[in-house]
């Protein structure tokens, strides 16, 4: 399901294609992390990259091919985002099916050139975060077992489609080319999709469950349920000295980012979903304001004729769904300003910091922490930008 | 592995078109396609000189009409989602062929269709007439980050490798007795792609180790940079900006 030119307008795509960028900009610096983290790496960091996740990405094209009979005839295929956020990490996700994107666009003419962007933010970045967000979260929250990576992987790529779905709903209803009443667009994809995230469902799980079944080390979303060695000791199982504290069995959980990911997918379904049935009525202060007669005065906010005012999006009659998208671009526009600001600070503070002792000494003290170790190579590479 | 030279939708020609520099023509289909999509819809006849340029473009190239065509299969199911536009999307009502239709949905539905094979056709004719290390090549002088080429190479070079991994698995699992008929078969399918995950992964170490072996440190050698002559820069900016007049014209009147 690749869009083609035309669906969607001209500047919507243009603002689509500079977040798929982003997005890949980003991909390209986690996947050095993810894939050159394995303990069997040793040294090897940035030159795996190329090789495994090329690789991963001729994976995700050849597996869109494997074709799975539904009944009589009619026959899907995985579209693999899920899958892949789960077996290799979400950035090295990410960054493979943007390739594959990228390419099937340009080789087979599959997607319009300038829904490019569309395409990678729908079916790359929405799909494979909000796997990999529901996939982590449940993977904490249950009990480290096998059993609960197949939960998890069921509901994580249960949820990637339809959440894929309703973001191209969002993107069709702020750029789209024909106004389509935006709500039955909207249950007439998402009620599709879940159909169709069932199967996803299944085979993605079913994929996971025999990968694991052979290789566990190779599944990003199962590092960390390896159980520790144990030694036959005089009879008795005694739990062995480990060789090496390898740094990617500490899986992303305790890093900022998962943190940040969840409270961003959280804080976008309140503002999109569950602001749906939130009370249209005014809130206390304002109530009275209005029974007392107070607000006659009030002036109209200078901000009122904005295309946002008073938390909704002008031009969308749909009271409930003009509430929701304009709930989820001010999350959007908060996390984003809030990102930027917290970045610029942490990057003034990394370079003051700098100045001071050697670059050596902080990594090694911070490669003792074990998790840190990643994020000190990141550091010290900005703090040379910086100085 | 005698694959990965060339892809399905190449054509193998000497003609002008064929000959251009790989970027050149990427610049050229990109500027078109923006182009066709930011026209106006009302504005009929400057799509059909849009298909018009297209047309000779192909004629240039030495493409059939029919190979094209063909290749527009793809299209499909938007197609369906643009004949399902005149029933579904409010607005004033007309009468057409007897069926009660919204004149937004018909506009609605006519943008997408024009605009999605316009976009169609200018993506099969660079694909026709570019080889696969050409275009990447081309993707490398556009400055893409040279890490993303050599994923993209190592996709494209690889692609056919596993293709052919999961065709020789499937002719195994036939081979003994084994058919896909519904959902009660999906298990063997999943371990397949399972199994297949993990020959693509351990192909890419093996695949990494034998480069470093051979002094692989993360970057590419540049062995052939392309280049563009001014000339061939004007004869590729001749498409978009052809259509951009185009687009012009139609906007004056």
């Amino acid at each position: 399901m690749h869009v083609p030119d035309g669906f969607i307008n001209a500047p919507v795509s243009a603002a689509a294609g500079l977040a798929a960028a982003g997005a890949v900009a980003a991909g390209l610096r986690g996947a050095r992390r993810e894939l050159g983290g394995s303990a069997l790496a040793g040294g090897h960091g940035a030159e795996r990259t190329a090789p495994l996740a090329g690789l991963v990405a001729a994976f995700v094209f050849a597996v869109q091919m494997l074709n799975f009979p539904v009944a009589a005839g009619t026959s899907g295929h995985l579209l693999g985002g899920a899958l892949a956020a789960i077996l290799v990490g979400p950035w090295t996700g990410v960054l493979c099916i943007a390739v594959v994107l990228l390419m099937q666009g340009v080789l087979f003419a599959d997607g319009g050139l300038t829904a490019l962007g569309v395409n990678i933010t729908v079916m790359g970045v929405v799909t494979v975060l909000v796997a990999y967000g529901i996939f982590r979260g449940l993977v904490k929250v249950l009990p480290r077992s096998r059993r609960s990576v197949t939960v998890a992987s069921f509901v994580a790529s249960l949820a990637s489609v339809p959440a894929a779905a309703a973001a191209f709903t969002l993107l069709y209803a702020v750029g789209g080319t024909t106004d389509v009443p935006v709500t039955k667009v909207l249950t007439a994809m998402v009620g599709v999709h879940v159909l169709i995230g069932i199967g996803e469902a299944l085979i993605t799980t079913a994929t996971v469950g025999a990968v694991i079944a052979v290789r566990p080390d190779l599944v990003y979303g199962a590092r960390g349920l390896t159980a520790p060695l144990k030694l036959r000791v005089g009879g008795r199982l005694v739990d062995a000295v480990p060789v090496a504290p390898a740094p990617a069995a500490v899986p992303a959980a305790r890093s900022t980012r998962t943190v940040w990911i969840t409270g961003l997918a959280t804080a976008l379904v309140l503002a999109g979903v569950v602001s749906f049935y939130a009370s249209a009525s005014p809130d206390g202060l304002e109530k009275v304001a209005a029974d007392q007669g107070i607000d006659k005065k009030a002036e109209e906010h200078a901000a009122a004729d904005s295309p946002l005012a008073d938390y909704g999006v002008s031009g969308l009659t749909d009271a409930r769904l003009s509430g929701g998208l304009a709930g989820t671009i001010g999350v959007g526009g908060t996390v984003l300003v809030g990102t930027g600001v917290f970045w610029a600070v942490r990057r003034r503070d990394g370079a003051r910091r700098g100045e001071g002792s050697g670059e050596g000494v902080r990594a090694g003290a911070r490669d003792a922490v074990g998790e840190g170790a990643r994020d000190g190579v990141r550091d010290g590479a900005r703090d040379e930008e910086a100085v | 592995m005698g694959a990965g030279h060339t892809h399905k939708l190449y054509r193998h020609g000497h003609s002008p078109v064929h000959r251009m520099p790989p970027h050149c023509k990427l610049v050229a289909v990109l500027g078109f396609v923006v182009v066709v999509v930011s026209t106006p819809r009302e504005a009929v006849w400057a799509f059909a000189a849009y298909a018009a340029l297209l047309g000779a473009v192909a004629a240039v190239a030495r493409v059939s009409p029919w190979f094209v065509l063909r290749r527009l299969v793809i299209e499909v199911p938007f197609v369906a989602f643009a004949f399902l536009m005149p029933f579904v999307v409010p607005g004033e009502q007309t009468r057409l062929l007897g069926v009660e239709v919204s004149v937004p949905g018909l506009w609605g539905a006519w943008n997408v269709l024009a605009k999605g094979t316009l976009g169609v056709t200018a993506s099969v004719l660079l694909a026709a007439t570019t080889e696969l290390r050409a275009l990447l090549l081309g993707l490398q002088r556009l400055k893409l980050p040279p890490l993303l080429v050599q994923i993209a190479s190592f996709m494209i070079r690889y692609g056919d490798v596993i293709t052919d991994e999961m065709r020789r698995m499937s002719v195994a699992r036939r081979s003994r007795g084994f058919e896909a008929r519904g959902v009660r078969h999906w298990g063997v399918l999943a371990k397949s792609a399972g199994a297949l995950f993990i020959r693509s992964y351990e192909r890419g170490e093996r695949v990494h180790l034998a480069m470093v072996s051979r002094g692989y440190t993360g970057s590419m050698p540049v062995l052939d940079e392309v280049t563009a002559s001014r000339a061939q820069w004007c004869s590729a900016a001749a498409l978009p900006v052809t259509a951009l007049l185009i687009l012009l014209l139609g906007w004056t009147p």
